[in-house]
C-alpha cells in the first residue's frame, strides 16, 4: 500500500500523519508514510485545501482531519 | 474513541438534542452574564464599583466570558454553515467568470468558503492552473482572511453590528477593487513559472460532500476547540491589557494625538497591523479600550484590517508563488485600499 500525507507542516498535517499512523500500528500494517510538502506537488494531485492524504495514488481525503475510523475505513477497506 | 462512544450519535433522534440544549444554554449564559459579574464582583467579592481595581476587575470578567460566549457560538455556526462550502466547489463556480463579476463572486466566495491561509499556496496554484484569472484569485485571497470571523464577531461584541457590518463591507469593497486592479495590471509574468507547468492529475474530490448533520456538528465543535485553544492566550493578554487602559487611562488620552484629525494615525496604525499576524483576538480587546479613550474609528478599523489581511507569514508563503514585484504590488494595492477605508471612517464617522 502506497499512503502519502499532503500539506506543508500545518499543524492539522501533523495530526493527520499521527492518526495515519495509529491507524496502521493497530491494524499491523509496516508501510511508510510519504509525506509531500511541495506545493507543486500538492497542486498537481487537485488538492487545494491541506492536509490531504493520498492511498494508492487516490485522494481519499482533503481539508479536513478525518477521524480514526475514518481513516480505519478508507486504509484497511472495511469499518472497525 | 471507540465504537461505544459513537452508538449514541447513530440512534434515530439524531445530534439535534443535543445542540438545541446547547444553544438554550448559550443563551441563558449570554443574558445574564452582565448581571452575574456585576453580583459576582461587586457584592460577593466586596469590591468598590467607584473604584478603578473594581471597574477594570469587573471589565475584565464580564468581557472575558462575553467575547468566549460570542466567539463559540459564531465559530461554531459558521463552520456548520461552512461544511456545505469547499474550495473545490468554489473554484469550480470562479472558472468561467470574467474579470469584474468575477471579483465580486470571489470575493463573496471567500467568505463563504472554509479556507485557511495555511492552504493559501495549494489554492492559489489549483485556481491560477484551472484558468481562474490571476485578479479574481486575488480578490478571493483577500476577502478570505480580512472578512474572518474571529474579527467580525469581536469586533460585534466590542463595537457592535453597526462597526462589524461597516468593516465587513469595506473588507468586501477593498477585496473586489484589489483584486480588480491587479488584474487590470496584467501581472501574470510575475507568477513562478512552474505554477503554470502544474498539470493537474486525478479526479479532485469534493470534502463538502457525503456529510451528514452529526458530521458538520462535529466539525463545528472541533474548530471551536481548536480556534480557543489557538487564542485564548492572546485573548487574555488583550482584555487584561483592555481592562488596565479602561481603569487607569484618562478618558479622551489618545484624541489629542490619534484622534480622527491626525492623517498620520492611520498609516502608522497599517503598518503596524502587518506584523501582528493571528493574533487579532488579542489584538482587538486592547484596540476597544484604545478606541474609549479616543482611539478614532477609522484607524482602528485599518488597524484590524492591517493584522488579519496584510500578514507576513502569508506572504512568506505567497513568496513561493509570486514573484517579489508580484507581492510588493499585493501588500501595496491591499494597503492603499486600506488606507483609504481607514481615512474614508475618519472623515464620516
Amino acid at each position: 500500500m502506497d499512503v502519502k500525507v499532503l500539506g506543508s507542516g500545518c499543524a492539522n498535517c501533523k495530526a493527520l500523519e499521527s492518526r495515519v499512523r495509529e491507524v496502521l500500528d493497530a491494524q499491523g500494517i509496516d508501510t511508510p508514510i510519504e509525506k509531500v510538502t511541495d506545493f507543486g506537488e500538492i497542486a498537481s494531485w487537485g488538492v487545494m485545501s491541506t492536509p490531504a492524504l493520498v492511498i494508492d495514488d487516490r485522494v481519499a481525503f482533503t481539508g479536513r482531519l478525518p477521524t480514526i475510523e475514518e481513516l480505519r475505513t478508507a486504509l484497511t477497506g472495511a469499518p472497525g | 474513541m471507540t465504537t461505544t462512544t459513537r452508538a449514541p450519535i447513530r440512534r434515530p433522534i439524531g445530534p439535534w438534542p443535543g445542540v438545541i440544549a446547547a444553544t438554550a444554554a448559550w443563551v441563558v449564559a449570554y443574558t445574564v452574564n452582565p448581571d452575574w459579574w456585576e453580583w459576582v464582583v461587586f457584592e460577593i467579592g466586596g469590591l468598590d464599583p467607584d473604584s478603578r481595581l473594581g471597574v477594570a476587575v469587573e471589565f475584565f470578567v464580564y468581557d472575558t466570558t462575553k467575547i468566549l460566549l460570542l466567539l463559540v457560538g459564531i465559530i461554531f455556526v459558521v463552520t456548520v454553515v461552512r461544511s456545505f462550502m469547499s474550495v473545490e466547489r468554489t473554484r469550480a463556480l470562479l472558472g468561467g467568470r470574467r474579470e469584474g463579476v468575477g471579483n465580486l463572486a470571489a470575493a463573496g466566495l471567500g467568505v463563504a468558503t472554509p479556507f485557511c491561509s495555511c492552504s493559501a499556496v495549494p489554492g492559489f496554484i489549483g485556481f491560477v492552473a484551472a484558468g481562474v484569472p490571476l485578479g479574481v484569485t486575488m480578490s478571493f485571497l483577500i476577502a478570505s482572511p480580512m472578512v474572518n470571523e474571529v474579527a467580525i464577531v469581536l469586533l460585534y461584541g466590542l463595537f457592535g453590528w453597526k462597526v462589524a457590518a461597516l468593516y465587513v463591507t469595506a473588507g468586501l469593497a477593498i477585496a473586489i477593487v484589489a483584486g480588480w486592479v491587479i488584474g487590470r495590471l496584467r501581472l501574470e509574468r510575475w507568477i513562478e513559472p512552474f505554477v503554470f507547468e502544474t498539470t493537474l492529475r486525478g479526479q479532485p474530490i469534493d470534502p463538502s460532500a457525503g456529510l451528514t448533520w452529526s458530521d458538520r456538528f462535529a466539525m463545528g465543535r472541533d474548530e471551536v476547540r481548536s480556534i480557543l485553544a489557538r487564542i485564548w492566550p492572546f485573548l487574555l493578554v488583550g482584555i487584561g491589557v483592555g481592562a488596565a487602559i479602561h481603569g487607569w487611562v484618562p478618558e479622551d488620552f489618545f484624541a489629542e494625538f490619534a484622534g480622527p484629525d491626525n492623517p498620520l494615525a492611520v498609516p502608522i496604525a497599517v503598518v503596524l497591523g502587518i506584523p501582528l499576524y493571528s493574533n487579532a483576538a488579542g489584538v482587538l480587546p486592547l484596540v476597544e479600550a484604545l478606541h474609549a479613550k479616543g482611539l478614532a474609528m477609522g484607524t482602528v478599523l485599518a488597524f484590524m484590517m492591517s493584522v488579519v489581511a496584510l500578514s507576513l507569514p502569508e506572504m512568506i508563503l505567497l513568496r513561493r508563488v509570486l514573484k517579489p514585484r508580484l507581492l510588493a504590488t499585493f501588500v501595496a494595492v491591499v494597503g492603499v485600499g486600506i488606507l483609504a477605508v481607514g481615512l474614508l471612517f475618519n472623515m464620516i464617522l
